[in-house]
């Protein structure tokens, strides 16, 4: 349908332009049905999601700020990295990999390993837990506590920050695997929920290895 | 038979159940843990109004304080005995630790609780899906847990007063060493780590609140509204929600570092060498208990949000009257593409101008010429925006019903506190201004101003959906004018004080000589002060009157365009008894010539003549 | 009465417009007595430019809410659009800023400088609630100090057993400057932030503990003024009085001694 664009200050009609029945200027637009629903091709809580994360990533990104102005200081002295750290990012990095293969099970409606592996998942997410208390306790008994020095402050809040979020999607795991609990499931609900939350849990991950990139080798 | 029996019951099982997944019915889900935008909007509306009250009362005992330091507070006194020494024949006298709790409470309360909040959590709750064309926002549950959290804060921040030895005392800014020490100031005991606390809690919900509002604007806007078809409203709240999203965890960290230097003995802030009352603050092993920190970093961190925050402070106002103005003067938004360029190159901007709080602070002078830069350049899209809405009114019609009194307060404000801001920004004048009370008066006309102006003006065109009815005009109109004499009276003298060196947060400002004559102009300030609170009164009263006995509001009283017009006021649940409507046009249709009224609201089919938008 | 609120604003606007512009003409910066006259020039021309805009815009405002009421038979235009215009006044502006900017940007860069060679030292200590201050004497150097040696004789720290130290004068909320000789202030603080603000001299530089920072300027006139603190730093923030006295530079050594005993 044609449509002319009217310019008060034209003295007369100027030439009609061709403007189709449709949304002016762009932006995704989809089509809903009773003319509401979504007006982006995506998953809002996928969105939504996204968007926490770029929060959290703000947050580190303030810490590394701060960081990398204190190591300029005097008194920086370097702490020593505890081996078990090394156990503990290939459990939370092997949980990942776990998830995803439970992810393939369970669209493979494969309901027995979708248990299997999530169990998985569940068992390197508390050796992870576990082995960074550890971690804090071997620090302790070498004599670095929180206040010792800014290295080991930074590195007490960071991992503090990051087991902080962490227990946040261990609840958010808890959720999961009641959801997906019993013979009787809604596969594309549970596709939905599982890879929401992997989406998260994998960027806990990678959130860790930043964090001891940072701390120990930056 | 059977199978269509079962048929039947399934559909009336699925129509039950969706009618029992709609409209709560009992009362505490339909009206305190409620999932429903428009009650959880009006929820931290009110919370914010009556922090508002409180943070308003802080203000008056500041400005009493400020113009007769030696006034004998009489009963007041009595009433508070933690602030105040007196009784037993002689007069009652302000402590120094209250009034230094009064300003920083005043602040914290003001910028957070209720500018942040009343205006963005408000009327963004409120407005968002019915703008849109949503049933309601993306994540409702987490919505409504936004609200209580917020609570939570809120009761956080008010309990600090009672905690120990007072609220926090370091201002609103916080800045370590003073707010780190626990010997410093009385209010740097407990109630700052209350005041830590409360911000977690603050934050954590406006995280929330920017999660649904982004979400919400991104993926559920309805057929054919375009981003560039959206009210300017909506536009504030897209940016407002991403500058919180971005920019709030800057302070999140430096709370928690700050928290840790507090309890756990870190050196994030406090430098080595710290002295406090000629003592050295040395532990057992005979060296300093903190070592190495920076309290620059503190200012850094903290500024990085503070400064994205005034204009998450003032973003919504700036949308807000966008769309009063076109209502009421019954023409188009001039320059609408301009408009929203301002406001994201205002938005944009904003985080990078942080420093020019900090232009004394001893940071590096070259990072200061930076900020410098960003600062006066930021001038620029806020200077477009006045113009373009000069040019809105220019030969327009306009009818002054409350809102638009707000509305035009709004624009004066932002051109008198936005031109103080080119005087701070420059940073070798900003040696003789900053601390001072021109700095008071800048930030209270430009943010604090339009931003209350702003909520003044949403309250009184949205009220219709918010309670139905529509709030009464006449004591609209004398709540106006009272307030906006008085507010003018109040702050524009500081300029002056300023200028002639009047520090800020001075308990008792004569005992310098060079401030003694300005005793007259606190004098009138704190007068005009006064009278600014109690006019307050009258919109308490039109407000809590209206919303029980005011005039039944119709669909679209204001003739508007936006689609919360097109549905009942206040909206049922679900928004809209039937479909959403489509949109075919921007919202700001008025006086089309070619158009049978005077304006033409968004969802109405396509004209022969539309105006390209 | 039916253009009453129009009327209102429109005059309200003119008010504030009339009584601005006569207090703001009025002389409210404290008497000169430094060589930083450029920061006063820079805020006399601030005034204008955004005097001259503040009183444009709002003549603008108040007669466009007086006139363009709604009344019988009136009508808005039509006209939402002008890229030339748009165009237009966003170069002016940024024009105008940018100039601004330009001259802002060269006056830090003098006042930010490093101090001459031949500036008087001072070095300026804040506290809760006093300021410190102390002159190198003879040997133009400050002795070290160690914040582990403060204690209530000695709230600097100054450590006696430097032979720097010895011939340090230290004067407590008093300072004295010399006339039409610069001076190089060092600013530090003992415990919270501090800002060492004198008023008639344009000069402000926040007291950082865990820094040393410096200012300098040069006293023009002669006479008593003050020290004021700009920065909230507890309880005596608003007591943290100080006093300047302006002498004849070849009277300064001699009157800091007298004063220190």
């Amino acid at each position: 349908m044609a449509t002319e664009i009217l310019d008060a200050r034209a003295p007369g009609r100027i030439p009609v332009v061709e403007r189709p029945d449709g949304p002016a200027g762009r932006g995704p637009i989809a089509h809903g049905d009773d003319g509401g629903g979504p007006s982006a091709a995506f998953d809002p809580a996928q969105f939504g999601l996204w968007a926490f994360l770029g929060t959290v990533t703000m947050l580190f990104i303030g810490f590394t700020s701060a960081y990398i102005v204190r190591r300029t200081g005097m008194d920086w002295r370097p702490l020593p990295l505890p081996r078990l750290l090394w156990w503990n990012t290939a459990a939370l990095l092997l949980s990942s990999v776990a998830l995803e293969v439970a992810r393939r099970r369970r669209a493979a409606l494969d309901l027995s390993g979708l248990r299997v592996w999530l169990g998985a998942t569940a068992l390197m997410a508390g050796l992870f837990v576990a082995g960074q208390f550890q971690a804090w306790r071997v620090l302790r008994a070498l004599g670095f506590f929180l206040s010792s020095n800014p290295h080991s402050s930074f590195f007490y809040m960071l991992s503090g920050v990051h087991l902080f979020h962490l227990g946040g999607g261990l609840v958010w795991f808890a959720l999961v695997l009641f959801r997906l609990r019993g013979a009787r499931y809604a596969p594309a609900a549970g596709g939905r929920t599982l890879s929401l939350f992997a989406t998260y849990w994998h960027f806990l991950g990678l959130l860790w290895v930043y964090v001891l990139f940072l701390i120990f080798v930056f | 038979m059977e199978g269509e029996e079962r048929m039947a019951h399934t559909e009336a099982h699925a129509a039950e159940a969706h009618a029992h997944d709609h409209a709560p019915t009992a009362f505490i889900w339909k009206y305190v843990f409620s999932k429903d935008h428009k009650v959880i909007g009006i929820q931290y509306y009110v919370t914010a109004m009556l922090m508002a009250l409180i943070a308003g009362l802080l203000a008056m005992l500041i400005r009493v304080q400020l113009a007769w330091p030696e006034v004998n507070w009489g009963i007041i006194g009595k009433l508070l005995p933690m602030g105040f020494q007196g009784g037993d024949g002689q007069p009652y006298v302000m402590n120094p630790e209250f009034y230094a709790m009064l300003f920083t409470m005043h602040g914290t309360i003001m910028v957070f609780f209720v500018l942040s909040t009343a205006p963005v959590s408000g009327f963004g709750n409120l407005l968002i899906p019915l703008q849109v064309g949503a049933r309601d926002m993306a994540f409702p549950f987490l919505n409504g847990l936004s609200f209580w959290t917020f609570f939570c804060g809120c009761v956080t921040i008010l309990t600090s007063f009672f905690v120990g030895a007072g609220a926090a005392a370091g201002g609103w800014t916080s800045y370590p060493p003073l707010s780190a020490l626990r010997g410093a100031v009385p209010g740097s005991q407990i109630g700052q780590t209350f005041w830590i606390i409360a911000m977690v809690f603050f934050i954590a919900s406006f995280t929330m609140g920017g999660l649904n509002f982004v979400t919400t604007i991104i993926n559920l806007r309805t057929k054919g509204l375009s981003l560039l078809r959206m009210p300017l409203t909506l536009w504030s709240m897209f940016l407002v929600a991403i500058l919180g999203l971005l920019a709030f965890p800057a302070l999140t960290g430096a709370s928690l570092m700050l928290l840790l230097d507090r309890h756990f003995g870190t050196s994030f802030f406090l430098p080595t060498g710290l002295v406090l009352n000629n003592a050295p603050m040395v532990g057992a092993n005979g060296q300093f208990v903190h070592q190495g920190g920076s309290p620059l970093l503190w200012q850094h961190l903290f500024w990085f949000l503070g400064h994205p925050e005034v204009y998450i402070l003032m973003l919504p106002a700036l949308g807000f009257t966008s769309d009063i103005l076109t209502t009421f003067c019954r023409k188009a938004l001039f320059g609408y593409k301009a408009m929203v360029g301002a406001m994201i190159a205002i938005s944009g901007l904003s985080f990078i101008v942080w420093g020019h709080h900090m232009f004394v602070s001893g940071m590096n002078p070259h990072l200061a010429m930076a900020f410098a830069v960003g600062t006066i350049l930021i001038a620029v899209p806020s200077a477009v925006k006045v113009f373009n809405w000069l040019a809105t009114l220019w030969q327009s019609r306009i009818q002054y019903k409350t809102p638009m009194l707000w509305g035009m307060g709004v624009v004066s404000l932002f051109i008198s506190g936005g031109l103080s801001g080119v005087w701070l920004g420059q940073s070798a004048p900003d040696i003789q201004l900053h601390d001072t009370f021109f700095v008071v008066a800048h930030f209270h006309l430009i943010m604090a101003g339009a931003a209350l102006f702003g909520v003044f003006g949403a309250t009184a065109m949205w009220f219709p959906k918010m309670f139905g009815r529509l709030m009464n005009d006449t004591l609209g109109k004398w709540h106006f004018w009272f307030t906006f004499v008085t507010y003018y009276g109040t702050f524009f003298p500081m300029h002056y004080i300023g200028l002639a060196g009047h520090m800020r947060r001075i308990y008792d400002p004569y005992q310098y000589e060079f401030l003694k004559n300005l005793a007259p102009l606190n004098h009138f300030i704190t007068i005009s002060a006064l009278i600014l609170g109690a006019s307050q009164i009258i919109f308490f009263v039109n407000f809590f009157w209206s919303a029980f006995k005011g005039q039944k509001a119709t669909e679209n009283p204001w003739n508007a365009n936006g689609l919360e017009w097109t549905t009942s006021s206040p909206p049922p649940h679900g928004n809209w008894p039937g479909a959403i409507p489509e949109v075919h046009r921007w919202p700001y249709e008025y006086s089309n010539p070619s158009a049978p009224k005077d304006f033409v609201m968004q969802h109405e089919p396509p004209l022969a003549v539309e105006s390209g938008h | 009465m039916a253009k009453l609120q129009g009327l209102l604003f429109g005059l309200a606007t003119l008010v504030l417009v009339v009584v601005a512009t006569f207090y703001f003409t009025k002389t409210w910066l404290p008497p000169l007595k430094s060589d930083r006259i450029a920061i006063d020039h820079a805020l006399a021309i601030t005034l204008a430019v955004t005097g001259l805009v503040f009183i444009v815009t709002n003549l603008m405002l108040a007669w466009f809410g007086y006139a363009y009421q709604d009344g019988p038979g009136a009508k808005a235009a039509y006209w939402h659009d002008s890229p030339r215009l748009e165009m237009t006044w966003t170069l002016v502006t940024a024009g105008i800023l940018a100039i601004f900017l330009f001259n802002a940007l060269s006056l830090w860069a003098k006042v930010t400088a490093p101090p001459p060679a031949d500036a008087v030292l001072i070095e300026v200590t804040g506290q809760q609630f006093a300021w410190n201050v102390r002159y190198p004497g003879k040997d133009g150097v400050l002795g070290k100090t160690d914040h582990l040696q403060a204690s209530q004789d000695n709230p600097i720290g100054l450590v006696k057993d430097d032979p720097a130290s010895k011939d340090d004068l230290l004067l407590l909320n008093q300072i004295y400057l010399p006339k039409d000789k610069p001076v190089r202030v060092q600013v530090r603080s003992m415990d919270v932030i501090h800002s060492f603000f004198l008023p008639n001299f344009r000069v402000k530089q926040d007291a950082m503990p865990g820094m040393t920072i410096d200012i300098w300027f040069t006293p023009t006139e002669l006479g008593d003024f003050e020290i004021a603190c700009a920065e909230h730093c507890g309880l005596g923030h608003y007591r943290m009085r100080g006093a300047v006295h302006v002498v004849p530079a070849a009277d300064l050594e001699k009157t800091v001694a007298e004063a220190a005993q």
